[in-house]
């Protein structure tokens, strides 16, 4: 008898226990749907951490508080996401893509992110995209350059929303024309990994459409994180050329001029270097003047006159004591698109919570103003952006006292990015068809 | 002939770069039998104290040649207080165990003082740049080079002479010389092995914080500096013989060539050279070029 009514008191509690967590539950989940749960990826420690991931994080987090906030300009003035609170979750990308993978499925399914707006390097772009695919959930690449994503593979859930790497190459190469450089020789220094590979194909063929005589002299490839380029930097004087194009970045572009600015390498060769404004403000003065330069995109010095583009300069600006770079204006222009097509789906959903398909469809083909300029879903099925680049020359600026920019070349997305219907290789070999310059 | 010049000249300054932070590796080696993967983090912990250092001097106002002191003093610096506390600290509780017990405590050691090191200075890169242009440009041929880079060559003798000399003419060295033939023998003369190991261990991390100080002033400092230099700092090891200094001078020699041949000569093949000299080495003295066979211990 004694145990009997031990088991009904049990089975009392039990009955009281599952009607107070159904209570619990009921209550909570309206505050659970007006989250939007945001898994930012990005480099917080390694060599990329302070070029481009810290910078893109620190984009991040004052942006989401601005929509939080409603203080964004039209039209991303709506709070959060169509009224849900951005809830960011950050994650280190340092640690290499096999790790990368482990953590994209962790956000997913441990911390139940309703996107994932991540990724510098390329080989990390190109491992988490199947798996976002496979896992049917929504992956926004927001800067790695790799033109193989969209061009080797076509998904329903991925998107990258900044133009691929060949953008920058070809306007470098544009821009050397435009202002009738004389180029009848070039070197090369760029890192031993796929992205220098890359940017080393993309300039070379599109110098052989703009310069058919110009010969490749030095093809230098030191690897990543060399730090010293003291025997590089004698090669490329003993045969210096008329041009000498890097795709450097972050620490080695910053040692690489360092240890070549007093040698003379950039009085004696006019030097282009594609990715490079986010070396400006660290390097001061120590940045030598009449340097082409691309940041791989327009921004920062390079940036145009805009509303949207003085609110967001501003708002970094006056958070982090230091203008904007490329990174953080990349990390914008993902969270501005996805803001909108989630608005967008959420609108066509009668104002609830969208799907993933829902965004998804509502990403496909997108167009928005960012502070760089407006963003098209173009290529890749419409899930690979193109947008328009600017390139300039370095003028110190001895009243500001900081490196500035100057003779500015505009260049329109269409003029420097391939249509649809082709692979950039192919695009740029076969002389650009179909661009729009003006 | 202009070529060949260039190539010596640029193999040579790489080389002595090379030679010092290696130095320090093979010595801890040949002491303490510590195959140390940290020792690029005290290289790292090097370059920021010494950006620190030069920091602190200048808003002295001091002169500028005195960042060379600076620079020098950060490398005692890490010495004297981040090495005895790693040693003591750590690596003492694992003595006497297996080696490739210690090459794993080192490397947890590197992990942990590569995210030290962030907490300390942060993710952004400092700069010592001041001092790297203290020396005035050396013009060789139609080339231009820094002086710098020849001090280098010079701290890099003065260092090898030290070690050498500090080995093989001092009481201190001449009792390190026994710990190193037979640790136990050592002890029962009286020896003070204990003490031994930890000055030794921190002469190497000085070596390898006197590369990272010395290198500050051509780079930006900045996380993951350290990793590059492991790397190449053991394949001059194992070319000249782990533990032996007169190894670390030719190995860093060789290495220095053959890269600077490489990128002057075939550029894409300047990691490959490298290893092809190591494998080369190893094919007939696998135990190094300065590394004697030693008998089996039963």
């Amino acid at each position: 008898m004694k145990s009997t009514r031990i088991i009904q008191s049990a089975l009392r509690n039990t009955r009281l226990l599952a009607v107070a967590s159904c209570l619990s539950l009921a209550q909570t989940s309206p505050a659970v749907a007006q989250e939007f749960r945001i898994g930012i990826v990005s480099f917080l420690s390694g060599q990329a951490a302070d070029s481009f991931g810290v910078p893109a994080v620190n984009g991040a987090k004052v942006l989401i508080e601005a929509f939080n906030q409603g203080k964004a300009p039209a039209p991303y003035n709506k709070p959060g996401f169509g009224g849900m609170t951005i809830v960011p979750v950050f994650v280190d990308e340092n640690g290499g893509a096999t790790k990368q993978v482990q953590e994209l499925r962790n956000l997913y399914d441990r911390e139940n992110v309703d996107a994932v707006v991540g990724y510098v390097s390329s080989g990390d772009c190109l491992a988490v995209a199947p798996v976002a695919e496979e896992m049917k959930k929504l992956l926004i690449l927001y800067d790695c350059g790799t033109p193989r994503i969209f061009e080797e593979a076509s998904y329903q859930y991925v998107f990258r929303t900044a133009s691929h790497g060949a953008m920058d190459n070809v306007a470098a190469a544009r821009y050397l024309k435009a202002r009738d450089t004389k180029v009848e020789t070039i070197n090369l220094i760029n890192q031993d990994y796929a992205w220098g590979h890359d940017s080393i194909k993309d300039f070379t063929l599109s110098m052989a459409v703009l310069y058919p005589n110009a010969k490749v002299q030095a093809d230098q490839r030191p690897k990543f994180g060399a730090g010293q380029y003291g025997t590089e930097i004698s090669q490329l004087m003993t045969q210096p050329a008329d041009i000498t194009h890097s795709s450097l970045w972050g620490g080695d572009l910053q040692a690489m001029i360092l240890q070549a600015s007093p040698r003379g390498m950039f009085r004696k060769s006019q030097v282009v270097l594609t990715a490079a404004d986010h070396v400006l403000i660290p390097l001061g003065d120590r940045m030598p003047e009449g340097v082409v330069l691309g940041a791989r995109g327009a921004y920062g010095m390079l940036a145009p006159k805009s509303t949207l583009n003085d609110w967001w300069w501003n708002l970094y600006q006056n958070r982090w004591n230091v203008y904007p770079v490329q990174a953080p204006y990349r990390m914008a222009q993902g969270l501005m698109g996805l803001k909108l097509a989630v608005e967008k789906a959420m609108a066509a959903n009668r104002g609830k919570k969208p799907t993933t398909e829902q965004i998804a469809a509502a990403l496909t083909g997108l167009e928005w103003e960012s502070p760089g300029g407006r963003i098209k879903m173009a290529l890749g099925g419409g899930h690979q952006a193109i947008q328009p680049t600017a390139i300039g020359i370095t003028k110190w600026d001895a009243d500001k006292r900081m490196m500035v920019m100057k003779d500015i070349q505009r260049f329109d997305a269409e003029c420097v990015n391939p249509p649809p219907t082709m692979k950039s290789e192919d695009w740029i070999k076969a002389g650009f068809p179909g661009a729009k310059c003006k | 002939m202009a070529l060949l010049l260039t190539i010596l000249v640029d193999g040579l300054t790489y080389a002595s770069w090379l030679f010092i932070v290696a130095l320090g590796l093979t010595l801890v080696f040949g002491i303490l039998k510590i195959l140390n993967v940290a020792h690029g983090s005290f290289y790292a912990l090097g370059a920021y104290a010494a950006a620190s250092m030069v920091a602190w001097f200048a808003s002295m106002q001091l002169a500028p040649a005195f960042s060379i002191v600076a620079m020098l003093l950060a490398a005692v610096v890490v010495a004297a207080v981040v090495a005895p506390l790693c040693e003591r600290g750590l690596l003492r509780m694992f003595y006497g165990r297996d080696e490739v017990l210690l090459v794993l405590v080192t490397f947890a050691l590197f992990l942990i003082m590569e995210d030290l090191t962030k907490q300390i200075w942060g993710v952004n890169p400092l700069y010592v740049a001041d001092p790297y242009m203290l020396f005035g440009m050396v013009e060789i041929g139609e080339l231009s080079y820094v002086g710098y880079d020849f001090m280098l060559v010079l701290v890099a003798l003065i260092v090898g002479v030290s070690v050498w000399w500090g080995l093989n003419r001092t009481r201190f060295g001449k009792l390190v010389l026994v710990v190193i033939h037979n640790e136990e023998i050592a002890a029962s003369m009286g020896v003070n092995v204990s003490r031994i190991y930890t000055v030794a261990f921190s002469v190497g991390i000085f070596l390898a914080a006197l590369g990272g100080a010395f290198t500050a002033p051509m780079i930006s400092v900045q996380p993951g500096v350290s990793v590059g230099v492991i790397i190449i700092s053991f394949a001059v090891v194992i070319i000249g013989g782990l533990g032996s200094i007169p190894g670390a001078a030719v190995g860093a020699l060789i290495v220095g060539m053959a890269r600077s041949a490489a990128v002057h000569l075939w550029p894409v093949a300047e990691l490959f050279s490298i290893y092809l000299v190591m494998a080369i080495v190893l094919m007939f003295r696998p135990e190094g070029l300065f590394q004697r066979v030693q008998a089996r211990k039963i």
